[in-house]
């Protein structure tokens, strides 16, 4: 990125308006704009702030990948079901083919689809830890999600070992149909197998949290923690607003709002996440906590 | 327009129009006209076989909705003897989307749960349209929780457009509920028999809708979304709505098909709607030889097969096995 200024870099993105989720994965210069209090913020400095606006705490979303890397210990990690790759059973094609889109997502990500599963260590507690990709249509359940969400439960199952899920998801993919909706009655099946086992399950929403993903496995868990300000719900906004003819309320489907009726246990910073996590697993496992 | 039947339909209602003319002119006159009209109705029943041979998915969803299609009371007072409805979900309201209560089917007593429509005006508002808030799948699930602990086998009608999408059922935890269902259904050990007979609308309809054994209505439809919000999402045009039900597979045949249903009720010529009795008959003989077979398995038996069948609704390439 040679000669211009640095708006020129930053204007085409702000102009998109949905810059928010496809900048995660696209490295385009040097500044960002905070999608909330519009300040420009320096790039590196954002980073090192986990993301975090660090003028209005905003939580910007994330890629699975970091979302995991920010979690899990470095140090030895194995990926869960990494060569499962979806299939278009149904030849599924709205005004674009399903499988054009899915390479396209593939490209765009390098993920071979919208969950990532990585088994590995939070603060030397041994876990499973799966996060969704945002950016790979929109977070969409399908078969693959569903059947890397079950592999994962599988291991937990083998070495007794608690699951934790970043849910960021529209829903379930409509380009799987039905099978796509089957997802929900899978993962939150294989959720009742960890609570039969006795092993815990720790679902974080982060920012969007809608529809399929919301109706099964991002809401069983057995403490729920949500970002600051994500939001979180089962019908879209424009949907409700578009059913009841009614306006909505200020911070309806915010964190916030969910843990105010009763929907989530906590709301915890980025920055805190990984910490407070870890300790409620330990307390969870009976496991040692570190000497304060 | 006949408004009893679908704008697919019209060359069949105009067919019986004119029967009912001619028998309104043959009670006043004294020419025997009853050849003439057996004749039309002979003409009226093949033009309904050869229209209904080849319905595309998007006439079907229509029917699947029809304002005549038998809803799950229609079905309560025919396949059922001694019911009782229960109400509410102890902790907020009953809601009448959702009918639920103990009946016998031929003598045996089980646990029936369904979707409720309403057919007036009065009817439909108090029903929410079949639109279930958060307090009905609750009553659902304390049920079917009971029903567990009195071995009672669940047999679930499903015909709802989907959860409601509302304010207050937001606040009250839509989510959750469905979700809650799903992992509980999973697990109970008592047999589960889910007929969609209608509209199978998404996270709503599946949420009363884990089970040992689905089957679906010949023109009831299942989906992750309605034909007309997946095409306003995916061709940004509700107009496409056709095109959308064509791309799902969301027929009872093609569903069967994929796998993801076990049978298919063939409905009367013409519809559920166009006779009650047989369809529910039809009904009754399938959730007999259902209730029979799932009633010889252990409970252990019948849960580790039901997660199975869960585990099996996969479409993945890959290697098989956790890491």
């Amino acid at each position: 990125m040679s000669g211009g200024n640095w708006l020129e870099k930053i204007l085409p993105s702000v102009r998109k308006g949905d810059a928010d989720s496809r900048r995660a994965s696209v490295p385009e210069g040097l500044w960002r704009k905070c999608p909330r209090c519009d300040s420009v913020i320096y790039r590196p400095e954002l980073e090192r702030n986990l993301d975090v606006c660090p003028k209005c705490e905003h939580h910007l979303r994330i890629n699975a990948r970091t979302r995991l890397s920010l979690f899990l210990d470095d140090g030895p990690q194995s990926e869960i079901g990494a060569d499962i790759e979806p299939v278009d059973r149904l030849k599924f094609k709205d005004s674009k083919k399903y499988k054009d889109r899915l390479t396209a997502a593939q490209k765009d990500t390098g993920e071979k689809d919208a969950l990532i599963c990585l088994r590995g260590k939070v603060n030397g507690l041994p876990v499973v830890a799966a996060a969704f990709e945002f950016g790979f249509m929109g977070g969409s359940m399908g078969s693959v999600v569903g059947e890397r969400f079950l592999r994962s439960v599988d291991v937990c199952l083998e070495n007794r070992l608690p699951f934790v899920c970043f849910a960021a998801s529209g829903g379930a993919r409509m380009q799987e149909a039905l099978f796509s909706l089957m997802q929900m009655a899978r993962t939150s099946a294989a959720l009742q197998r960890m609570r039969d086992a006795g092993l815990p399950f720790i679902s974080v929403l982060t920012d969007p949290v809608y529809g399929g993903v919301s109706a099964s496995l991002a809401m069983l868990g057995d403490i729920n923690v949500a970002e600051p300000g994500a939001l979180i719900g089962f019908a879209g906004p424009r949907v409700i607003e578009q059913t009841v003819r009614q306006k909505l309320p200020e911070g309806f489907q915010r964190s916030e709002f969910l843990l105010e009726h009763g929907a989530i246990d906590m709301i915890v910073h980025r920055r805190d996440m990984k910490d407070t996590l870890h300790r409620l697993l330990a307390n969870l496992t009976h496991a040692p906590l570190p000497a304060a | 327009m006949n408004p009893n039947f679908l704008e697919f339909e019209q060359p069949i209602a105009e067919l019986e129009a004119k029967i009912e003319e001619l028998r309104l002119v043959g009670n006043g006159s004294e020419v025997n006209i009853s050849e003439e009209i057996r004749r039309l109705q002979d003409k009226s029943i093949g033009l309904t076989e050869s229209i209904f041979k080849n319905l595309t998915s998007w006439q079907i969803s229509q029917l699947a909705r029809h304002p005549h299609r038998p809803y799950t009371l229609d079905y309560l007072r025919r396949v059922f003897t001694d019911f009782d409805e229960l109400h509410g979900d102890r902790t907020f309201a009953d809601d009448a989307a959702i009918v639920a209560g103990i009946a016998r089917i031929e003598g045996r007593p089980v646990m029936v749960i369904g979707h409720q429509k309403g057919r007036s005006v009065k009817e439909k508002v108090r029903r929410n349209f079949g639109m279930p808030r958060p307090e009905g799948y609750r009553k659902a699930l304390r049920l079917m929780e009971m029903a567990e602990r009195f071995r009672l086998p669940i047999v679930t009608f499903i015909d709802t457009p989907g959860a409601f999408p509302g304010i207050d059922a937001e606040e009250r935890g839509q989510s959750e509920a469905i979700a809650r269902n799903l992992m509980v259904m999973s697990r109970l050990r008592v047999p589960i028999i889910a007929t969609v007979v209608g509209e199978g609308g998404s996270g709503g309809a599946l949420a009363i809708g884990v089970c040992d054994h689905l089957q679906m209505l010949q023109y009831s439809t299942y989906s992750v979304i309605s034909p007309e919000g997946c095409a306003s999402i995916l061709w940004r045009s509700a107009d496409k709505a056709p095109d959308a039900a064509e791309a799902m597979g969301l027929t009872a045949g093609r569903l069967h098909e994929l796998g993801i249903v076990d049978e298919v009720l063939p409905e009367p010529l013409g519809g559920a709607h166009r006779d009650y009795d047989q369809m529910a008959e039809r009904v009754r003989q399938s959730l007999l030889v259902q209730l029979d077979k799932l009633g010889s398995l252990a409970p252990d038996e019948l849960v580790s097969r039901r997660y199975k069948r869960l585990a099996g609704y996969s479409n993945v390439a890959g290697k098989p096995g956790a890491e």
